[in-house]
């Protein structure tokens, strides 16, 4: 009997029902060289993040600039491994949404409730503790 | 690249309704909603951090004065180290993601050597961990201080060496006259965590009491972290203030004035809160990052042994790949919110 818990998803085959790659040599080359510019562009991100946390003080008044700057740069370095690394930006459109948008708006909602709660629970901390 | 997800799917990979959902096969789907799930855990996590750190009434501390120090190095570097995994885990993920690639070509030699790289990485960083915890856990070497008007302070500043004990007062060991000059920081910091130190004089564990000779320390600098009488959060004291302030609380006799390292009850750098944090999240993630080593060892004999080779693809790379992702997507954001805010 045929194991059809192994076949995972479709091989092309040609007529005499050989394997055929799902991407031959040239396309190989195009896929590594989109790796290797991911790859500069996430160590460059890093390497400013890095030097910005190091030189630039918490406190200052240019931090806050800092500070949303790293969570932008967060979610540009998140946002590549995703869709690059993960090949999610490959799949279907309804699939990326199916993991994305759920997700993506419970985070939201979690993020927004817990720190105005705790903006609150510190402030009566601060008046009545 | 994954450029199957638009091809025709032929009839013996249809999922059991004769359909396949998203045109993807049945082990990714189910890879993909694991990964969502495991990514509303770390989620919650750092979400439960914000929250702790948003209502704590004690200064939160900060990452480039909390991680400076580098393996064989000393102190000095702000966030190099941690800099330094980061970019470990980054390359791992490249070496992956290659992997995969060479995956899609039936290249197995290539998928063997980029998975061997991707473990060497992986390996590297749970090693770098290790250091880090150790690091965490033993604190710096003069620790945080409680200063007589009850404001708390970090210590920067070179360490003077502390050269040799010369016992004045025997023990049960020890002899009068006798000079110790082994394990001394540990004695010391001990004796200070328990207050047995006055006026430069040690009380060890046997009962005697020797003479501290010490170089002079350099460059101490405290900064505040909780308010006290005469100082408030963000003061900095420098020089010869800032030695005699701190050596009050050596000389004191008191136990407790300082705090040496982290354990979960108590922390040099912080609210107590936060050494927990620090313990729960990068060991979380750490034992995620040791699961995906361990995974890609089992994946990588599977390809050696030719099993993915016979079946005609290596999709089982693929879903580990896409594991290793998740545990550096991870990394990223507890990089952020963790060591850089």
């Amino acid at each position: 009997m045929e194991r059809d818990d192994i076949i995972e998803y479709s091989l092309n085959h040609d007529a005499q029902g050989n394997v055929i790659p799902l991407h031959d040599e040239e396309a190989g080359k195009g896929i590594r060289s989109k790796i290797l510019k991911v790859t500069l562009l996430l160590t460059i991100i890093t390497v400013a993040e890095v030097g910005m946390g190091a030189f630039i003080k918490q406190g200052t008044s240019i931090w806050p600039i800092v500070k949303w700057s790293f969570v932008v740069m967060t979610l540009v370095k998140a946002a590549y491994i995703v869709l690059v690394f993960m090949h999610l930006g490959d799949e279907k459109k309804s699939m990326k949404y199916v993991i994305l948008v759920p997700y993506i708006l419970f985070i939201l909602y979690l993020i927004f409730i817990a720190l105005t709660e705790a903006l609150a629970v510190g402030h009566s901390w601060f008046t009545y503790g | 690249m994954a450029g199957h997800a638009t091809q025709q799917i032929d009839a013996s990979t249809l999922w059991g309704g004769k359909i396949s959902p998203f045109s993807t096969s049945y082990g990714k789907l189910m890879m993909w909603f694991f990964l969502v799930s495991d990514a509303l855990t770390f989620g919650g996590l750092l979400v439960a951090y914000g929250f702790t750190r948003h209502d704590a009434q004690d200064a939160w501390p900060i990452g480039e004065e909390t991680f400076n120090s580098m393996p064989f190095l000393g102190h000095g570097y702000p966030l190099l180290y941690v800099a330094l995994m980061t970019f470990i885990l980054i390359v791992s993920s490249v070496t992956m993601v290659l992997a995969v690639e060479a995956g899609h070509r039936l290249d197995k030699k290539g998928v063997i050597k980029w998975m061997i790289a991707t473990i060497i990485g992986g390996f590297f960083f749970v090693g770098s961990q290790a250091w880090e915890w150790s690091h965490f856990i033993h604190g710096s070497e003069f620790g945080k201080v409680e200063l007589a008007d009850g404001s708390q302070a970090i210590v920067k500043g070179h360490f003077g060496e502390l050269e040799n004990f010369i016992v004045v007062e025997a023990g049960k060991h020890h002899k009068k006259g006798d000079v110790i000059t082994e394990d001394l920081m540990h004695d010391y910091q001990h004796a200070v965590e328990k207050g047995n130190i006055n006026d430069g004089i040690i009380t060890l564990h046997d009962g005697s009491k020797a003479k501290v000779n010490k170089k002079a320390d350099e460059h101490m600098m405290l900064i505040i972290k909780k308010d006290g009488k005469s100082h408030k959060v963000g003061d900095k004291i420098e020089g010869k203030a800032a030695c005699d302030q701190y050596y009050e609380a050596i000389n004191s006799g008191q136990s407790g004035r300082i705090i040496y390292g982290a354990n979960l009850k108590q922390n040099e750098y912080g609210p107590q809160q936060y050494g927990q944090f620090f313990f729960f999240i990068t060991g979380f993630h750490g034992f995620h990052v040791f699961s995906g080593v361990v995974i890609n060892i089992i994946i990588l004999l599977g390809v050696i042994a030719g099993t993915y080779h016979k079946r005609g693809h290596y999709e089982m790379v693929e879903k580990t790949g896409l594991y290793w992702h998740f545990v550096d997507l991870v990394w990223v954001f507890v990089f952020t919110f963790f060591y850089l805010i």
